[in-house]
């Protein structure tokens, strides 16, 4: 293959937008449910059948993040195809309906995009959360939207899980990721998150029109935070309860890099307890509150540079020839 | 009737020693700066002795704290009327009722010579109210000797009060139980989360609160004063549709401008679509408790206040 030869992908022929994943995360709520009042066309290109969803209504209902079990946890393919009783946890149900509406995950029928909307109290700016680091797709929606609101932080954060293991909402899809977007308290919506949030995902569906019609796009270079470790909370042997805070000088400097040495937690006699990792990495989901059950202080992720190529979408004809391609090998099998 | 004259050929008024003292942490079980300090006292309360005093510190609502929850059935900090407080029902009664009539028991009862001096109720707020002080009287000159004690101390950080003597908007707070009660409010911090710095801050003031206490009570007499205090006015809701679902933010420019001047015309909240709605009032307010979480249910957006300064006489003890 030739470097300026672009890679042919598949259209995405239907993008699901989900907000309420977590029912107190409250900017996608709100900007799932305008969307649904308001229909967006576009003029130019073909546009996308594009799905609303609301995944987590009960959770929203009680502006709560989940009823019994974290719903973005639900969806490995262990708990989507398990056995389920009276007594089945009530996201697990959701689960299922959501693979039936927007997947199965891993068929042919699931949805081309999956973008998943959450918040954060974290300090992390517009962050796009995949599985893979070589989602050209997810990639080329994410550098797009950067030079489209150069002003936002914006970082794409890389969770390096196998298809197997996935478990988040956006895994449904052939392609997916999470929007996250902080800081923002649970249960509260601020204007400015709110707005990054619909310009966000304006652009993502803008870009997706433009693909869809045939537009090249130009290869580059994208920061990607591969998320290496989770830290926890010192804490007190019986009890479990929490022994310190996160140190002044770390809070809100999410993707500013830790180096061994620097101060990490403040414990409540004010003692400074410091990283004693032996390599610099980039702390982000600092003070996230609904970790703290979860055992997770921060995260930290070690940085790196991703050459993405050109990309086109497939025309027609040439999806039906790798279509009979697939088909062919399939039966050789 | 008395020709005015000085302040200082005025007797000091005599208020009761402070004996009995509470803090109470975790009134709303997801404010995890007050539910962080009292844990911490409960096992070793070497930073809050004072002689001459008893203080004790007390997780109000253990439950909802468990659950890190603002509350399991009902609000507790709304929850201490006298319908409640003397309510039957024992089991059948929601869980924060049956909590209010212990705390009563324990504290109070509410009214009474027998109650609790002082309770100290701490709060986080996902505003940026910085530190407030909360009053719920305009008339308790020793509240408000403590307010100027405090915010002296905390000098240059700023610490403001708020006052909540409004007849339709003031609540039956868990520290009514007290003869004077006093709320202390910090934030902005999301529920659920501690941050070192509102934790360092809420520590400091009630070191300052608790060191008036044992002034007062060894005989210091406080001179007469004065202090600026933000009168509570109304209460906004958000814009609503007709299915009562909200349909605009808290404005940008309004967003986190705790205590700074909202005129007539200023903007307010911005619809989902971007337009702006301007606030009409006929003169100028000071907002506060904006974009509070837990108030989207309580039909706040934010509470409007007045600036006043109250005198409040020498108080000496009796």
């Amino acid at each position: 293959m030739q470097l300026d030869e672009p890679v042919l992908l598949p259209r995405l022929c239907r993008v699901a937008v989900c907000g309420g994943t977590h029912g107190n995360e409250l900017s996608g709520v709100y900007l799932v449910r305008e969307m649904l009042k308001t229909e967006t066309r576009r003029e130019d290109g073909e546009s996308a059948s594009v799905l609303m969803v609301l995944s987590n209504p009960r959770a929203m209902q009680q502006c709560r993040r989940y009823v019994d079990t974290d719903l973005n946890r639900c969806f490995t393919h262990a708990t989507l195809n398990g056995p389920v009783s009276d007594g089945t946890p009530y996201e697990i149900m959701r689960s299922r309906e959501l693979n039936a509406m927007l997947g199965p995950k891993g068929s042919r029928a699931a949805v081309d995009l999956v973008c998943d909307l959450h918040n954060t109290t974290a300090n992390m700016g517009l962050c796009f959360i995949a599985y893979s680091d070589s989602d050209w797709i997810c990639l080329h929606i994410f550098r797009y939207l950067q030079k489209q609101m150069p002003d936002t932080p914006m970082r794409f954060i890389h969770f390096d899980v196998s298809n197997k293991e996935s478990y988040s909402l956006y895994s449904i899809g052939k392609h997916g990721f999470a929007m996250e977007i902080g800081p923002q308290p649970h249960g509260c919506v601020k204007s400015d998150i709110y707005t990054a949030m619909k310009e966000g995902v304006q652009h993502m569906l803008d870009w997706a029109g433009y693909f869809n019609s045939g537009c090249l796009f130009e290869g580059g270079l994208v920061d990607v935070f591969t998320m290496v470790k989770n830290v926890d909370y010192p804490r007190d042997g019986e009890t479990r309860n929490i022994m310190a805070t996160i140190h002044p000088r770390l809070q809100d400097r999410d993707f500013c890099l830790l180096h061994p040495g620097d101060p990490l937690f403040q414990t409540f006699s004010g003692e400074t307890l410091t990283y004693n990792g032996n390599e610099p990495l980039y702390p982000f989901f600092i003070n996230e509150c609904a970790y703290y059950e979860k055992g997770i202080a921060l995260s930290l992720a070690r940085k790196k540079c991703v050459t993405i190529p050109s990309i086109r979408a497939q025309t027609e004809e040439e999806e039906e020839q790798a279509s009979e391609q697939s088909f062919a090998s399939e039966e050789e099998e | 009737m008395s020709s005015g004259g000085n302040n200082n050929t005025k007797a000091a008024a005599r208020v009761d020693a402070a004996r009995r003292v509470a803090i109470f942490g975790g009134t709303h079980g997801n404010e995890m700066s007050g539910v962080t300090l009292v844990n911490l006292w409960v096992q070793n309360g070497a930073e809050i002795q004072r002689k001459g005093v008893e203080i004790k510190p007390f997780i109000a609502n253990p439950k909802a704290v468990e659950k890190c929850v603002r509350y399991v059935d009902t609000d507790l900090n709304r929850a201490f009327t006298q319908e409640n407080l003397s309510a039957t029902g024992d089991d059948e009664l929601p869980y924060e009722v049956q909590r209010a009539q212990e705390i009563n028991r324990m504290f109070g009862p509410k009214g009474s010579a027998g109650a609790y001096d002082v309770i100290f109720d701490l709060h986080n707020t996902t505003s940026n109210m910085g530190c407030t002080l909360i009053l719920e009287s305009s008339k308790d000159a020793f509240n408000l000797q403590m307010m100027n004690y405090i915010k002296k101390a905390f000098a240059p950080a700023s610490c403001l009060v708020l006052l909540n003597e409004h007849p339709l908007l003031k609540y039956s707070t868990s520290r009514s139980v007290a003869k004077h009660p006093v709320g202390l409010e910090v934030g902005p911090q999301p529920q659920g989360v501690l941050r070192s710095n509102i934790f360092e801050a809420m520590r400091v003031i009630l070191k300052h609160a608790l060191d008036f206490i044992e002034l007062f009570n060894e005989g210091m007499e406080f001179p007469a004063c004065t202090v600026e205090v933000f009168w509570v006015l109304e209460r906004m809701d958000y814009p609503r549709d007709a299915n009562g679902n909200i349909i605009a933010m808290v404005h940008p420019n309004l967003q986190d401008c705790d205590w700074e001047p909202l005129n007539p015309g200023d903007p307010m909240f911005q619809t989902f679509d971007g337009k702006s709605i301007h606030y009409q009032g006929s003169s100028t307010v000071y907002p506060t408790f904006i974009n509070e979480a837990a108030y989207y249910e309580k039909q706040q957006a934010f509470v409007t206040t007045r600036r006043e300064t109250l005198v409040a006489s020498a108080v000496r003890k009796a």
